[in-house]
């Protein structure tokens, strides 16, 4: 690691840095002047109510999502444009995606090799081995010659964990990533993430899961209307919410 | 019923030049418009903003011209610049200047058969475009795409006899031969339908083949 201000102990400099990050949709302002650095190692969990921006927040760190202005930073690279240099920086951040998105046509261990093999021009058989294990340690080895369309929702999911850890990437995003699967099958992804963050991992979470964010989040930042408006720690976000918001918006959901 | 096999084997040379060059422009503006309608049709759905608006500016153009006004161009205009190509050449380019359009169009609703995420997820493995589309979307988006383009190429098969306008002896040219021939009009156009019919068989038992294997591979 090079030599830097670090400003926290257990976070380390910095691997993502956005810096007054705007990003209209239309007339629509998604992301207003957003500010945040997430360290190498950190998890960051990223919560609000729904249009608040954290998803394009998500999706604006691996430029899925290109922003109006303002500048993210990643592993000390700004954010290249479309192109070679935008796919290499892409191959190096995991993402997790909401509804799965593993290519429907390909088998779940063609699913997690295919990146290895085509991206990152590994062998053949050096990218099948760790796919294997991948599969395995989260779980799912027995489902390796599948398709996607015949596993559970939470075993898509697993494999797309699997899919992108494949790629040994510097960070991972999770785009919402157990809100699309029914509530039995939640715990079984919660848990493959909260093994990922337990060895260091950089991960940033957009999520509704506030068990999650309770035990595994070294940070909780909370957005609304396109604004970051709290960015705590979790004991201290979930005891004490500052804002307003953030105090209607923790009675609303824990409540039930 | 004598009379009607006449015509056929009393002109059979001419039946079967005739097929033969409508057979080989059928294969060479198909090859030809598979290639460069792909091509199109990857620039329309690219993340480039010129190369979509100038895919699309093909499309209109090209797809809204009769195919003869198309042929005009290619055997009377192109060679006031001063190049020469026969007339055999001439139409072979035209009708793959012509089908690649259609084939543009269908491969972009192929395209747009298969969900934006799997693109996404594509991207966000750090796959180049020219990856996303052949590995990830276009093996999904085939099946989608096998009517639509069977129908654009038996168009295309139909179209060939076009050329007979601008002296290419193909199938469509027959008619006039025979006229002076003093062949019976009826039996020599039944003859040539009953040519085109043979001809298109192939082409459906292969969409039929093409449909039924895609559809066992998910």
């Amino acid at each position: 690691m090079t030599t830097g201000t670090v400003d926290d102990v257990t976070t380390g400099e910095p691997l993502i840095v956005l810096d007054g990050v705007n990003k209209y949709f239309g007339p629509l302002h998604v992301l207003q002047d957003v500010s945040l650095s997430v360290g190498r190692g950190e998890v960051v969990v990223v919560i609000g109510p729904s249009g608040s921006g954290k998803s394009t927040l998500c999706r604006a760190i691996n430029r899925l999502e290109p922003i109006s202005s303002g500048t993210i930073t990643f592993d000390g690279t700004p954010l290249p444009a479309e192109g070679r240099a935008l796919a290499r920086l892409r191959s190096e951040v995991g993402m997790v995606f909401q509804s799965f998105n593993l290519f429907a046509h390909k088998t779940i261990l063609e699913n997690v090799t295919l990146g290895p093999i085509k991206v990152r021009k590994e062998k053949t058989a050096d990218a099948r081995e760790r796919g294997l294990s991948l599969l395995d340690r989260v779980g799912i080895a027995n489902q390796a010659d599948k398709y996607p369309a015949q596993l559970s929702g939470g075993q898509q999911q697993r494999a797309a964990i699997a899919r992108a850890l494949a790629m040994q990437p510097k960070a991972m995003l999770f785009d919402e990533p157990t809100s699309a699967l029914d509530p039995e099958m939640v715990g079984e992804v919660l848990e493959v993430m909260t093994s990922l963050a337990g060895e260091g991992m950089t991960m940033v979470v957009v999520t509704h899961e506030m068990g999650f964010a309770r035990h595994a989040a070294n940070r909780v930042i909370f957005m609304a209307d396109g604004r970051l408006v709290e960015d705590a720690p979790p004991a201290e976000f979930f005891a004490n919410p500052r804002s307003e918001r953030a105090k209607d918006f923790l009675s609303k959901i824990l409540t039930h | 019923m004598g009379e009607f096999f006449r015509v056929l084997t009393d002109n059979w040379t001419l039946y079967r030049d005739g097929f033969t060059n409508t057979v080989q422009l059928f294969l060479i503006a198909a090859v030809g418009s598979l290639v460069l309608g792909t091509l199109l049709g990857a620039m329309r759905v690219s993340p480039v903003p010129a190369l979509r608006a100038s895919g699309a500016t093909y499309v209109n153009i090209v797809r809204n011209t009769p195919l003869t006004l198309v042929f005009a161009f290619l055997v009377f205009g192109v060679p006031k610049l001063d190049v020469n190509i026969d007339y055999f050449d001439s139409a072979c380019i035209a009708l793959t200047v012509y089908t690649a359009a259609f084939v543009c169009e269908v491969i972009r609703s192929g395209v747009n058969t298969v969900g934006t995420g799997q693109a996404e997820a594509a991207r966000a493995l750090g796959m180049t475009f020219a990856q996303v589309l052949t590995l990830i979307v276009l093996p999904q988006a085939l099946r989608a795409m096998v009517p639509p383009m069977m129908s654009v190429f038996i168009a295309m098969l139909k179209n060939t006899t076009i050329a007979a306008g601008f002296s290419v002896l193909e199938a469509g040219a027959i008619p006039s031969y025979m006229s002076e021939r003093g062949e019976p009009q009826f039996a020599v156009l039944l003859w040539i339908t009953i040519g085109f019919l043979i001809l298109i068989l192939p082409l459906v038992a292969l969409q039929r083949f093409l449909e039924r294997k895609w559809r066992v591979a998910r």
